[in-house]
């Protein structure tokens, strides 16, 4: 987080007194959260900063309307995601045949990866995060937002348009899907962690 | 859901903190009296230690310049609130719930006065009454009428407004990329 000393609160009301300067510092604090977001809806880097920048204009435009009944945080990702699906529906992709790509794409470069050079150890934090990837966006962004975006149930449920309990079932598998994963692509890893 | 999987939820509510409290202290209990349940705290707290310490992708270096011109050629768009007035909103509900009612009475009115003595069955009586109603009701007098032109050149006269609304504003967009 930017080291300002003010909340993000006081810095949209003084954006909204007329210093739209400051909405520099609302990126600098949430670009990487919302930059990882979009990742989980898309594989092309460019695609995504794209997407991120569209993200922040767009909340900048309606900056107005946050009304500080949540975080500010909450309501960005509120905007990401329906950025996020509206990209996918541009590009008329649907989840499931992302899913599959995205699982044979980063398989394809970890195997190649153990082929080409197995002295080079991948960072745990690294492998989840690839680990991730390999989930659908959906999964991908509830442990996202669960994790690094730093939402509560009540707060993802406010993002996807759920109930809390929902989430939490939803979080549950997508977990459970991830361990999976991580059990079947990144074997040797798992099995050293366990070992520790 | 099977007992492991019972147990994976207990344990994951109770990492996350989730828990009543009888149901944390009944957890606690578990994992410190059953071999079974130790192990697999073990192995999902590390899952959530990892979970939590992923990386955050990084945009490239020039990302908050690229948004901070980006947005220099707009303005914070008035809130919502301000310019959807909820009296229109209301008094455009209460002319159609009069409408509604108001067509209401008067078809309930013409069922019960048009029909007399002969029919044993409201229900065929009633329809019979509205399909004579309808029968007798000279379509052609509305859609020939003066009025109906009048109508029809204000939708049309609406209609070409809205479309040169659109383009309008199609044509700023376009100009403002």
């Amino acid at each position: 987080m930017t080291n300002t000393g003010l909340t993000d609160k006081e810095v949209i009301s003084r954006i909204l007194l007329g210093e739209p300067a400051l909405f520099s510092l609302l990126v600098e604090r949430y670009q990487n959260y919302v930059f990882t977001l979009v990742l989980r809806f898309t594989d092309s880097r460019e695609d995504a900063e794209e997407i991120s920048q569209d993200i922040f204009v767009k909340s900048f435009r309606s900056l107005a309307d946050f009304r500080g009944e949540s975080k500010f945080s909450t309501w960005l990702y509120t905007i990401v995601r329906t950025s996020c699906i509206t990209f996918l529906r541009k590009k008329k992709l649907d989840t499931t045949s992302i899913d599959n790509e995205r699982t044979l794409i980063q398989l394809e470069n970890h195997e190649s990866g153990f082929k080409a050079n197995t002295i080079e150890q991948k960072s745990r934090y690294a492998m989840v995060n690839e680990a991730i990837r390999l989930l659908s966006p959906d999964d991908a962004q509830v442990i996202t937002l669960f994790y690094q975006g730093e939402q509560s149930l009540e707060e993802i449920g406010r993002i996807m348009g759920l109930e809390p309990n929902t989430v939490k079932v939803k979080l549950h598998r997508a977990r459970h899907r991830l361990k999976e994963k991580m059990e079947k692509y990144f074997s040797v890893e798992v099995s050293e962690l366990q070992g520790d | 859901m099977n007992m492991e999987e019972q147990m994976e939820q207990r344990l994951w509510d109770y990492i996350d903190g989730l828990g009543s409290p009888d149901e944390v202290s009944a957890v606690a209990a578990l994992i410190a009296a059953n071999l079974e349940w130790q192990r697999k705290y073990k192995e999902l707290l590390q899952a959530h230690q990892l979970m939590a310490g992923a990386e955050l992708e990084a945009p490239s270096m020039r990302f908050t310049k690229n948004v901070m011109e980006e947005i220099a050629r707009y303005q914070v768009a008035p809130a919502t609130k301000t310019y959807i007035n909820n009296n229109i909103i209301r008094s455009i509900g209460v002319f159609f719930l009069l409408m509604i009612g108001g067509m209401l009475i008067y078809f309930l009115g013409q069922l019960q006065g048009g029909n007399g003595d002969s029919a044993p069955s409201p229900m065929s009586q009633y329809s019979q009454t509205l399909q004579n109603n309808l029968n007798k009701f000279n379509w052609g007098k509305i859609f020939s009428s003066t009025y109906m032109n009048i109508f029809m050149m204000i939708n049309v006269i609406l209609a070409l407004v809205l479309i040169d609304m659109y383009l309008q504003r199609k044509r700023k967009e376009h100009s403002h990329h």
